[in-house]
């Protein structure tokens, strides 16, 4: 980090701090308008997301149609601003689920040590050495289809990668002498994680979760344009890619457009996700 | 080589295709989910089921004995190469996942040949070039490029060569020009992944004391780079590549489903969907199986790249 970008953090959040970094904090707007789209998507698009006007389908983008419209007449801006929320709690699900199972793994696996680090480090490559799509793929096999199925199955496939984080920042924190002392007066050990280990470990993990929320949104998407989610007409980020297919030749916007949203949320994330890592 | 140091990588090997196996039959007939009514329902959405016939499919294909048998009897025929019968098809899951491998190896092997040069082109870029915008661009691209939905890349690629201007056909299985769109797809995460550690490792190399002393000594940046450093760079690469290839099967799944491609992928793809429990977890086999093989011919190749290397480190530094 240049000395005047650490100059920026130890100063907080001021205006020149923030324009001398124009991609973080262009990312925090993105993502603020995100959050909008989630919790009021009318405020962003008035246009009603499931019924279209027949006469309108296929228009390009104007000033009407920020994303023009798809095959039925339907206002694509629209559907894209509605379609955050599902996409998006599928996504939160995931990384809740893989989070949750996947630190408390790695805090024992790194506390306890011995037989049980031993057994949970080796399952922790066996998943790492299968390809988390295909992992998650089985899962949904055995769950059948639905989002909240394909927020589970990708879950699961991003457990490995916190049950590795949390338990390599345990043995990094578990080696100080104040956790050490903590147990040599005897205080619990699920004491001592929640009150010494977590706190030390929270930079890495948030940005650990930061991260794997991008990659879980990439995820979700596929599965569900492979069609293992939400059904048409319900608008979501993969199935609205998935319906533009069908006019790739005649309709460029209908699969670009809901595509380019996707991937600017998922840079964005990434670049909050370097920024709370400190570089 | 010591003999010791292969048997031992070898049993590793059959150790993590057993765990993998265990875990897919852990996911597939353990998780909620009556293996017995999707096996019956044959991939329909709400089938008539007579529970009668239920219960006697239930004990004709040994459901109703206690879980710890099933999985040894499973076991034991995976062990003698039988995985069970496609239940849409009702052929043997080796031969179905046969059948499709010639059509997805191509695929397979034109998009390392796409991977491969993107990532020497961004790691030398990043580090050989001098021009400052030429390095940070080449450092910035792959988290560009992992951050693009595979298949909306492909369907980007399909609009613009196939649809607008002509140059590739859109859905050919036997000719060359057809693998070029999906090798592209499928190449392009995996040359970034593999550019962004090779860039990483040979920038980590250049800085290393040798280095510098033979610049100091007058050598050319470029002769340094191709006689000292990339070599010592290429073992992260190296590992990297092992990952890489083992994703290659699970990207196939979202690249031929959008390129109408009738390989391995779409067979994958398929099988979820009227959920073929039998052809799914013989594909989650395949993925370890192609894992552990270029894991195993990468850690094989170490020694030979750097001499350094004993035999026995590769397999604990990597842990």
């Amino acid at each position: 980090m240049s000395t005047s970008a650490y100059r920026a953090t130890l100063a907080g959040p001021t205006v020149r701090g923030w324009l001398r970094r124009p991609g973080l904090l262009l990312s925090c707007l993105f993502l603020l308008v995100v959050a909008v789209a989630v919790t009021r998507p009318s405020l962003l698009a008035g246009a009603d997301p499931l019924h279209g006007q027949i006469g309108e389908r296929l228009r390009g983008p104007e000033a009407a149609y920020l994303f023009g419209t798809d095959h039925l007449g339907r206002d694509l801006f629209a559907r894209v601003v509605h379609g955050a929320r599902l996409s998006l709690a599928a996504t939160g699900l995931a990384v809740a689920l893989g989070a949750v199972t996947g630190t408390l793994l790695g805090l024992a696996a790194g506390y306890r040590g011995g037989v049980v680090d031993a057994v949970l480090s080796r399952l922790t490559d066996v998943l790492l050495a299968i390809p988390s799509l295909l992992l998650s793929l089985a899962v949904v096999t055995a769950l059948g289809r639905g989002t909240v199925n394909i927020a589970v199955a990708v879950g699961v496939g991003s457990i490995a990668a916190f049950t590795r984080l949390a338990r390599a920042e345990v043995l990094r924190v578990r080696r100080s002498d104040y956790v050490e002392a903590a147990q040599a007066i005897g205080i619990p050990w699920w004491e001592v994680v929640a009150r010494h280990v977590l706190p030390n470990s929270a930079a890495p993990v948030l940005a650990l979760v930061i991260v794997e929320f991008a990659m879980a949104i990439l995820s979700v998407a596929s599965l569900s344009f492979l069609g293992y989610g939400a059904q048409p007409p319900t608008p979501e980020w993969g199935v609205l890619i998935a319906e533009g297919r069908d006019h790739l030749a005649t309709s460029w916007w209908m699969t670009t457009l809901p595509g380019l949203t996707v991937v600017a949320l998922v840079v964005s994330l990434n670049r909050i996700a370097r920024a709370v890592q400190g570089r | 080589m010591r003999p010791g140091y292969v048997m031992t990588r070898l049993a590793q090997a059959a150790l993590v295709l057993w765990a993998a196996w265990t875990l897919s039959f852990v996911v597939l007939y353990l998780l909620p989910g009556d293996p017995v009514r999707i096996l019956a329902s044959g991939g329909l959405e709400n089938p008539d089921l007579d529970p009668a016939r239920l219960a006697q499919l239930r004990a004709d294909l040994g459901f109703d004995r206690p879980i710890a048998l099933q999985y040894l009897t499973h076991l034991a025929d995976a062990l003698q190469g039988d995985l069970g019968r496609s239940i849409t098809s009702g052929q043997p899951v080796v031969e179905v996942i046969a059948r499709a491998i010639p059509v997805t190896l191509p695929l397979a092997l034109a998009s390392l040949a796409v991977a491969v040069p993107v990532a020497l082109t961004i790691g030398l870029l990043a580090n050989a070039v001098r021009a400052r915008w030429a390095a940070e661009l080449a450092f910035s691209t792959p988290a560009l490029i992992v951050s693009v939905p595979t298949f909306w890349l492909g369907l980007v690629l399909l609009q613009l060569f196939s649809f607008r201007w002509h140059l590739f056909p859109a859905a050919s299985t036997d000719s060359l020009a057809g693998l070029v769109l999906p090798a592209v797809t499928l190449g392009l995460p995996n040359g970034a992944i593999l550019g962004q550690v090779f860039a990483r490792s040979l920038s980590q190399t250049l800085a290393e004391p040798y280095v510098q002393v033979a610049i100091a000594k007058g050598l050319r940046r470029s002769r340094v780079i191709v006689a000292h450093a990339l070599r010592n760079a290429l073992i992260p690469t190296l590992t990297v590549l092992g990952l890489v290839v083992g994703n290659t099967l699970a990207g196939s799944v979202i690249v031929e489903t959008v390129f109408a491609r009738p390989g391995l992928g779409r067979l994958i793809a398929r099988a979820v969907t009227v959920q073929d429990i039998p052809v799914v977890q013989g594909a989650v086999l395949l993925g370890a199986v192609v894992f552990v093989l270029t894991t195993l011919v990468v850690d094989l190749l170490y020694p030979l790249i750097d001499p350094r290397i004993a035999h026995t480190a590769p397999a604990g530094t990597r842990s």
